[in-house]
């Protein structure tokens, strides 16, 4: 599933990352404690987090996190965007609850980390 | 190559800058073209070491030695120690505050991921002394997976 299809599926605006819109992904991971995406193989998927901190971005840049995706309408403040910039991670904010952000995906086709359905 | 050595400082309670070490050590990997799960191994284990040291210990050092063969990663600060650290090792298990876990931390997965994405650990804490940490990482090993 491409950056834009995902944009779309949930309505989300996007931050950084225009220029990858046609990135891939097929896995998705949900978590507000950062050891749980970082105890995963989290390489190359979605990363909702309903946590709007540098620590989400260097989360992601360590775990090779492929997109993050800020759940409940939270916009990220500039040093975060600037942060996701510089480490060319795709950001985007959805009015949508982690619940139906989710659910969304999974009716999409996406896996868990694991690969699980 | 010959061995390449970098140290960085952690501060104490630093949650604003906690993490620069270790993606400074990521990027410092990917620009020797080190394999890339290799890198996320080196760079989780750095990160969850820096938050444990923001977290509970005191002034602290990440450094990084890197060579043909492996990657050293070793952190250590002059914190108040890990009082039990078999019981630290345990999934799950943690000190942290409720105002560090509202930031995302205190799973108790800190010390458990860094034992399971690096090749060898070994933790030294002393109370009141502080504690010591030396990861070890094979170049030719596949992690993680």
């Amino acid at each position: 599933m491409k950056l834009s299809e995902i944009i779309d599926v949930l309505d989300a605006s996007i931050w950084v990352g225009e220029d990858q819109l046609d990135k891939e992904f097929s896995i998705a991971g949900a978590a507000d404690l950062m050891s749980d995406i970082l105890a995963k193989l989290a390489e190359g998927c979605i990363f909702m987090t309903g946590l709007v901190t540098v620590q989400s971005i260097r989360t992601a840049a360590v775990s090779g996190v492929g997109a993050v995706v800020f759940v409940r309408d939270k916009k990220p403040p500039p040093e975060i965007i600037e942060m996701a910039r510089e480490e060319e991670i795709p950001l985007l904010s959805t009015p949508c609850s982690m619940f139906v952000s989710c659910g969304r995906l999974h009716a999409s086709g996406l896996t868990g980390l694991d690969g699980s359905r | 190559m010959a061995a390449l050595r970098k140290t960085f400082r952690i501060n104490k309670k630093d949650f604003i800058h906690a993490g620069e070490a270790s993606i400074s050590v990521k990027n410092l990997l990917k620009s020797l073209h080190v394999d890339t799960k290799l890198i996320r191994c080196v760079s989780v284990c750095g990160y969850e070491g820096e938050m444990n040291v923001v977290m509970h210990g005191g002034e602290g050092i990440l450094s990084v030695e890197i060579d043909r063969e492996k990657v050293i990663l070793e952190i250590s600060d002059d914190g108040p120690g890990i009082e039990n650290i078999d019981l630290a090792m345990q999934e799950g298990f943690s000190t942290a505050t409720e105002e560090q876990r509202e930031m995302g931390f205190g799973a108790g997965m800190g010390l458990p991921n860094m034992k399971r994405n690096s090749d060898h650990m070994t933790v030294e804490s002393e109370k009141e002394k502080g504690t010591q940490i030396r990861m070890s990482f094979s170049m030719a090993d596949e992690k993680g997976e």
